[in-house]
């Protein structure tokens, strides 16, 4: 008497919850590991996931146990030299040494680290933890504002100009059948009892007279079937789907001036990536544009933001101008989220920087969702930094941050965009 | 063996994929032979699963359902990674200790393996189960499932009240003290759901009321100063450090207490594993490598099937020499078969030498002395009553004296004339339990003063504790509440404090609900 059941399908993912808790038990290790992972390596890394380890001592679940220690006597196997009463070095390292059963099997492979992977998701989830985009609620992602038209079949009514022809003049044909069936039959029956008459009788026979009326009279009948009919019109149907904004843009404006050097650039990607992948968390799509600028701006592909280099004075506000024109160009029809983030190291033509603030101010932060600006420089914020600094208590959806190496991207990023509270 | 009945019948097929009605056809015949050995069994429910489910199964303790805690989802990622690179040893196999009796076969598996693992698993450890006294007398199959049904929902409940790191935290000192925290000698009652739901709630709250006489302030002055002499609490001391904190801890709340209770009875049911390795897996290997060679001599199984199977088997009863660098101590599997083995032998075939050291069961029925053997024994008794000098010899077992004491150690015993009975004697003291873990019993509360609770470890041999325990004081406090401290009883007599873990915990900083 046996029971066999299919389990196979039950309960997917089962420790799923286990998985979890683990995970937020050592969330510190977790975290400390992710971080270093991310210096460690490339931001075009970031898509993979990560091999996290955590020293075995933070993970033991303590028991009371026999330490090394006092007197054992153990039994082992495959004796092949000893006799009683021989005495024998200590081995080194306990390879088959005297201690207890406890001891061996706890500690013998306990002292590594725990090592597990971390998969691409949970790894990105550790990352940004805690993180969102200021104010996310009130983005438009949040809310339905867009529709789509798309077709559903057909409807009875609807404006002239959606009338399907073809679906309209199948419904006529087909009522028009119907309707003159009856008719069509009884004509049938007349017309060959008229000509069976006709063969016998003459043309004015009263009989003949008779049903050629009748023939007439149906005749008439069948013509008076409409040929179309108000009845048989079908129309187009289309219904109007809503269609979440799935798109951001996002323009990355980097000082190129002489004074930015290769560090500062590189500080400068980094930002820009972490920034870039944490859209692609929450839009479908995200169109990336490249604005870069010493004394004049340039729109350019990534290859070039990043890698030429150009030298001279440096005026801000012509980026600004350029990514206002772009914006205003491209991305107007507020079906676009937009975030802006900017690179310098601050040091700005002295009398452009007004100007700048204004730009932002005035032409700018009232159509992005949020705009961030980082000033790379080791000493002491220039003058571009006190300019903006004015912006901040006014504008919601800007922030600045200061920065001095790459050790401080990760809270830099923290802080720029940490969970507000709405 | 009745012989053959219709030698050589047509071999069952054995593709390397399972179906359904090739597992059935399988387990009949494998049901056919058990019964003709005379195996009793409970029921048998065979279920198949993933591998991810097996991984879970074993990461909950080999338990179907289990409550959640972060030490399953470090074991499964442990598992995990053990069975990617393959190292995991028999075929997984699952099996539950429950009526109707539980076997998880894997998909993975082939048919050969499948076909192994219902002899090894729904006939040999399900026969020992039904069989063994301890089994009989600390389980209760057929209420297990139920009540971990009944801990998951209890402690889910829980943490939707108390809050999940909460309930996290005290898991972490129940299972800290899931080794201190059996009933050696006592037998605990049965486990029973409807039992378990119908009492949960008066005995709460009985318990605390009980705990709050304990506790009481309010006696006069005046007997008070008479009874500090006199009352010592606990008055014996306690072995069950569980038990006495959820019927003593003073600051727990009831649902804390029916916590502490979940995991206490939880590390009870797997007591009797622990202490019949050796038996039990021995036991369900000799089944399915007597089930299936008879079944082979029948002409059922083909050649590539036993080819399949002799080398699984022979995987799973291997046994690395001292000086091999897989030595991981003597292998239940390998030790257990030989034993059953020889003795089937001792009864069949006897020579002299086992007739002066067996006369009771030398020549005797060999079914009859297994079905005695497999029900009255643990592994530690059965070592000591059954271990032969043959299979002394065939393992060449020796013993190693280590003493901190002495600088090197010294080989007391062989397995020679002089040494088998020492051996054996030794061997039996490595599977005892009681002298393999550390002896820790709750000394004495300060019931009068600052509560505060002792326990005394019983050092053995000298043997110390590891360096955990300060540790697992920790969380001994942080049941009990107050200071806590753990000495050590020398053998010369002589006390000391080893640890002590101070602790204020008053009832308005307690986590409310």
């Amino acid at each position: 008497m046996v029971r066999i059941i299919d389990r196979r399908f039950d309960s997917k993912n089962k420790s799923a919850v286990n998985r979890q808790r683990f995970m937020r038990r050592f969330k510190g290790q977790i975290r400390k590991a992710v971080a270093d992972a991310i210096d460690g390596r490339s931001i075009k890394d970031l898509d993979n996931g990560e091999n996290v380890s955590i020293p075995a001592r933070d993970l033991s679940e303590p028991q009371f146990h026999h330490g090394r220690g006092g007197v054992w006597e153990t039994i082992f196997t495959g004796n092949d030299q000893f006799s009683s009463g021989d005495q024998i070095n200590r081995p080194q390292g306990g390879a088959g040494g005297g201690s207890g059963k406890g001891k061996a099997s706890k500690d013998g492979e306990g002292e590594d680290d725990f090592v597990f992977n971390l998969s691409r998701e949970e790894f990105l989830d550790v990352f940004f933890d805690d993180l969102a985009l200021p104010d996310l609620v009130k983005t438009q992602l949040a809310r339905i504002h867009e529709y789509k038209s798309q077709r559903a079949g057909f409807s009875n009514d609807g404006t002239p100009a959606n009338i399907n022809v073809v679906r309209s003049l199948r419904g006529a044909l087909g009522r028009r059948l119907a309707l003159g069936a009856p008719f069509h039959g009884k004509l049938r029956e007349l017309q060959r009892a008229l000509d069976e008459r006709l063969e016998t009788h003459p043309d004015d026979d009263p009989e003949v007279l008779r049903l050629k009326d009748e023939i007439a009279i149906l005749r008439a009948k069948l013509e008076a079937i409409p040929f179309i009919d108000t009845f048989d019109l079908r129309y187009n149907n289309r219904i109007k789907v809503p269609k979440p904004t799935t798109q951001a843009v996002m323009f990355c404006i980097m000082d190129v001036s002489g004074s930015m050097d290769e560090g500062k650039k590189a500080t400068a990607k980094r930002f820009f990536m972490l920034l870039y992948l944490f859209l692609t968390r929450t839009y479908e799509h995200i169109e990336l544009v490249f604005i870069r600028h010493h004394t004049v701006a340039k729109e350019v592909n990534e290859e070039d933001f990043f890698h030429s280099r150009e030298s001279g004075g440096t005026v801000v506000s012509s980026a600004l101008e350029l990514m206002k024109d772009i914006l205003h160009a491209r991305y107007a029809s507020g079906a676009w989220n937009i975030y802006g983030a900017q690179a310098s190291d601050g040091d700005n033509w002295e009398n452009d920087s007004p100007h700048c603030r204004e730009l932002l101010a005035e032409r700018i932060l009232p159509f992005v969702q949020y705009f961030a600006y980082i000033e790379i420089t080791p000493g002491d914020p220039q003058n571009l930094w006190r300019e903006y600094e004015k912006l901040g208590a006014a504008h919601r959806n800007f922030a600045m941050q200061h920065i001095e190496g790459l050790p401080d991207i990760y809270p830099v990023f923290r802080e720029l965009f940490k969970k507000k509270l709405v | 063996m009745s012989p053959p009945k219709a030698k050589r019948r047509k071999p069952l097929p054995a593709p390397g994929e399972w179906t359904f009605e090739l597992i059935e056809a399988y387990h009949a015949e494998i049901d056919r032979v058990a019964r003709e050995f005379g195996l009793d069994t409970y029921p048998i429910q065979v279920e198949l699963i993933t591998s991810e489910q097996m991984m879970d199964a074993y990461s909950s303790v080999g338990m179907p359902v289990n409550y959640h805690h972060w030490s399953f989802g470090k074991s499964f990622l442990q598992t995990e990674k053990g069975y990617r690179r393959g190292q995991m040893g028999l075929a997984y196999e699952i099996v539950i200790n429950s009526n109707p009796c539980i076997a998880y076969l894997m998909e993975e598996n082939t048919m050969t393996m499948q076909a192994l693992v219902i002899a090894h698993a729904a006939y040999g450890h399900n026969s020992f189960f039904k069989g063994n006294y301890l089994f009989r007398q600390w389980t209760n199959p057929d209420a297990i499932i139920d009540y971990l049904i009944f801990a998951r929902n209890y402690l889910t409940e829980c943490e939707e009240r108390y809050g999940e790191e909460e309930v996290e935290l005290l898991l972490d000192s129940c299972h800290a003290l899931m080794n201190v925290g059996v009933d050696r000698y006592k037998r605990p009652a049965k486990l029973s759901l409807t039992k378990e739901l119908t009492r949960q709630r008066e005995r709460s709250e009985y318990l605390q009321s009980q705990v709050n006489d304990l506790w009481r302030t309010l006696p006069a002055q005046a007997s008070r100063t008479h009874a500090v002499e006199a009352r010592r609490f606990p008055p014996e001391p306690q072995e069950n450090l569980l038990y006495f904190i959820e019927k003593n801890a003073p600051l727990l709340e009831p649902w804390q207490r029916e916590v502490v209770r979940i995991v206490r009875k939880i590390s009870q049911y797997f007591f009797p594993q622990r202490q019949t390795q050796v038996m039990n897996e021995g036991w369900a290997t000799y089944w399915h490598y007597t089930l299936l060679n008879t079944l082979y001599d029948e002409g059922l199984l083909t050649d590539s099937f036993m080819m399949e199977f002799l080398h699984s088997h022979t995987n799973v009863v291997y046994q690395p020499g001292y000086d091999e660098p897989w030595y991981r101590g003597i292998n239940p599997y390998a030790l257990g078969f030989a034993m059953w083995q020889d003795i089937r032998r001792i009864c069949e075939a006897p020579t002299d030498e086992d007739r002066q050291w067996f006369p009771d069961i030398a020549g005797s029925d060999w079914r009859e002395t297994f079905d005695f053997a497999m029900r009255n024994f643990k592994d530690e008794s059965f070592v000591a009553q059954f271990l032969s000098p043959k299979v002394m010899r065939d393992f060449r077992l020796f013993a190693i004296l280590d003493d901190d004491k002495e600088a090197r150690l010294k080989v007391s015993a062989i397995h020679d004339e002089a040494g088998y009975r020492r051996v054996r004697e030794i061997l039996s003291d490595n599977y005892n339990l009681g002298s393999r873990e550390p002896n820790l019993q709750v000394w004495d509360v300060d019931v009068r003063g600052d509560r505060s609770l002792t326990l005394r470890h019983q050092a053995y041999l000298r043997r110390p504790l590891s360096g955990d325990s300060e540790e697992v004081l920790k969380h001994v406090a942080h049941l009990w509440g107050f200071a806590v401290r753990l000495e050590v009883a020398n053998e010369d007599g002589s006390v000391s404090c080893l640890h002590e873990c101070r602790r204020e915990r008053r009832k308005h900083d307690a986590p409310q609900a």
